[in-house]
């Protein structure tokens, strides 16, 4: 019974990292960068919806929506600010522009909440289940969180197949020069981009904080790096890919705390990325792109 | 446009310049030079922002004293709980004059600083770095705090006394020297007892978001106690969790512990029961107590915890033994370092975390550690 309680553990923090690994792999698709303060925008999300809830009294879905929507303009603020004008700039210069701004947001969040650890409430009120007397425990979370994270990746799926923006984005993801030339407004797909991702961060950030109730301005980073690691296991820029990262990377951290060692399970969970991305370089469910030389 | 900018900058940098001259022919003046690194920022900050806040209430009392002849000046530096960073810390400090040295807060970065204050002759007395070798660094480093495994060792004695039959699980952190500590004095002193630990498991620094499944181990493992000889943002966490999986043994803490009930958002009817080991109770009724936590609240908005407490008796220490050897503000360090330690080996010191505290010579405090037990949201003292 064991080994299913471990696996519902695993699914449940990869479900997490599944939805930020969506954020990731959204943005570099489509933006081509590696936007490494997405998981900071997740705990501004988790903080707002805290201080939704807390101070304001307000029942949870008016927190997710408060959330949403700070992020969503923080997301566009950040890109309009510390991205867009280094466009057609070398990708290093981004990047590093991108760690700036994860520092920058983890400083601001310890003046404006402190560094002390606030301890989230969950927003799911759903009682677990417990089976076999209580040898097995479903959480709540679980659930939501799985559910969650597989609407998002189908919404995605469909919003960039059917939708003109979406259609948009993939032409801008395919070839930004080209796209432009069609007509095609880059700066504001990739605004558009940013949007949804920082959105998706929030959810992320409530998700995350329901399932690890510990908030601090930190609380973003590590899960975001995992998520990463997530992305790029699934095959960054795909949006299946990341949804299958994100699960697999939880499963195997929790099977390698568990059977394995506890301190060694971030040995085990990297190994594994290696090792698959020495076979398939392009990650699991990634294209395999041929370069025309 | 460039030009401009060009001159402001320049403008900026002559006054700098200026601004570093004015301090320092201040510095020369008649206080006694108090340094202190410690996480201000960062994943730690929590602790060192605590220390700072405690050293500075104390600095200001003292200075408001009208009948007191020895002044003092306080200045904090940001390690980031990181040996490197707190070592460029020190040398920040001692550039300023630094005279008496009151950190690190955490033990990795006292143990990097601990030799190099050991080496300039500059008394070292650490709030919160628990690492026996802090204490062992030389004979001018001295501990407010227990040390790590002195501290272990007691809590398995408090579970032999209290819980002789207890099946035990264990959640340490692997990758910090004080839980690790903690955790090599408690399994000594476990095995001695001959306690019955049945599930034995960590986490490092980076794994710590996610516990659910140590706490799991420890549940299929059988145990109806759990020793958790680590901080409480973590414990918060596993406390948390346990609930959620219908999971209710018995707590044990450490002083790191100290804080949980303070956690905002923390539902404390989880940490009912829970025995912690502490030196210090906010709640407390003796006036010395009271006036510290209104102080502090006023300053910070938050209930002082430990860290704070065990900081401001190591500026109160300091004073005691300085006034009592009649060091003057214009002393050399090291001279203030020789009437310092002969002061501390030789001295009882009555502080918020402890009465009739004294030192030997290997730099460790000897302070009773009080059992306390979570009752009603508030720290009971164990029977």
């Amino acid at each position: 019974m064991q080994i299913i309680q471990y696996l519902i553990n695993g699914i449940s923090i990869g479900a997490v990292y599944a939805i930020i690994a969506l954020g990731y792999t959204m943005v570099y698709g489509i933006a081509k960068m590696l936007n490494f303060a997405h998981g900071d925008v997740i705990m501004v999300g988790a903080y707002i919806s805290f201080c939704v809830t807390n101070y304001l009294g307000a029942p949870a879905w008016v927190a997710l929506i408060a959330a949403m929507a700070v992020c969503t303009v923080l997301g566009i603020v950040i890109e309009g600010l510390a991205y867009k004008p280094l466009r057609g700039t070398p990708s290093l210069a981004v990047l590093i522009t991108a760690i700036g701004v994860s520092y920058f947001l983890q400083n601001a969040a310890q003046l404006i909440w402190s560094s002390s650890p606030k301890s989230f409430t969950s927003i799911v009120t759903m009682k677990p289940i417990s089976l076999l007397d209580g040898q097995l425990v479903i959480t709540g979370e679980v659930l939501v969180t799985v559910a969650v994270s597989a609407l998002v990746m189908v919404g995605l799926t469909l919003f960039t197949g059917k939708t003109r923006t979406g259609k948009a984005m993939r032409a801008v993801s395919e070839d930004r020069d080209a796209a432009q030339l069609m007509g095609i407004n880059v700066n504001r797909t990739i605004s558009t981009t940013f949007a949804i991702g920082s959105a998706l961060a929030a959810v992320a950030g409530v998700l995350l904080c329901s399932t690890v109730p510990t908030l601090q301005p930190t609380t973003g980073s590590m899960p975001g790096i995992r998520a990463f690691t997530a992305a790029v296991l699934g095959g960054i820029g795909s949006i299946p890919g990341a949804m299958l990262g994100g699960i697999l990377i939880g499963i195997i951290e929790t099977f390698a705390k568990a059977y394995i060692s506890t301190q060694l399970s971030d040995a085990v969970v990297f190994s594994v990325l290696i090792i698959i991305l020495l076979v398939k370089p392009a990650g699991l469910l990634g294209k395999q792109v041929q370069e025309k030389v | 446009m460039k030009k401009l900018i060009a001159m402001c900058l320049a403008l900026v940098m002559a006054l700098s310049l200026l601004a570093g001259c004015s301090s320092h022919s201040g510095s020369d003046s008649d206080a006694l030079k108090i340094g202190m690194t410690g996480p201000l920022t960062g994943g730690n900050a929590v602790y060192g922002t605590a220390v700072q806040a405690g050293i500075e209430i104390a600095v200001e009392e003292i200075n408001a004293d009208p009948n007191n002849t020895l002044k003092l000046e306080f200045q904090p530096q940001d390690d980031e709980a990181d040996g490197e960073k707190a070592v460029s810390g020190y040398n920040v400090l001692k550039d300023w004059g630094m005279q008496v040295f009151i950190g690190t807060v955490t033990s990795s970065a006292c143990n990097a600083v601990a030799p190099l204050t050991v080496e300039d002759e500059i008394f070292l007395l650490t709030p919160s770095a628990t690492a026996a070798e802090v204490a062992t660094a030389g004979s001018s480093t001295f501990q407010m705090c227990f040390t790590d495994p002195n501290q272990g060792a007691s809590a398995a004695e408090v579970i032999a006394n209290n819980w002789p039959e207890a099946a035990i699980g264990i959640v340490y952190d692997a990758s910090d020297d004080y839980s690790s500590g903690l955790y090599d004095g408690f399994k000594n002193k476990a095995a001695e007892l001959s306690l019955n630990v049945v599930c034995e498991t960590s986490f490092t620094g980076d794994t710590k978001s996610d516990l659910s499944t140590q706490v799991t181990m420890c549940k299929d493992a059988g145990a109806d106690l759990m020793f958790l000889p680590i901080y409480y943002t973590e414990a918060s966490y596993i406390l948390n969790y346990a609930s959620r999986i219908d999971y209710a043994p018995q707590y044990v803490g450490c002083d790191g512990m100290d804080g949980i009930l303070n956690v905002e958002g923390f539902d404390t009817s989880l940490a009912e029961g829970m025995a912690l080991l502490t030196p210090f109770d906010a709640n407390a009724t003796d006036e010395a107590t009271q006036s510290f936590v209104a102080k502090y609240t006023e300053k910070t908005g938050e209930v002082p915890t430990q860290f704070a407490a065990d900081a401001y008796d190591c500026v109160y220490a300091v004073y005691q033994a300085a006034v009592a050897a009649g060091v003057k503000a214009s002393d050399e360090p090291a001279d203030i370092c020789a009437a310092l330690i002969e002061q501390f080996t030789s001295m009882t010191f009555d502080g918020l975390t402890g009465k009739g505290m004294t030192w030997d010579s290997e730099g460790m405090i000897s302070k009773a550690p009080a059992v306390v037990v979570i009752d009603g949201g508030i720290y009971v003292p164990m029977d």
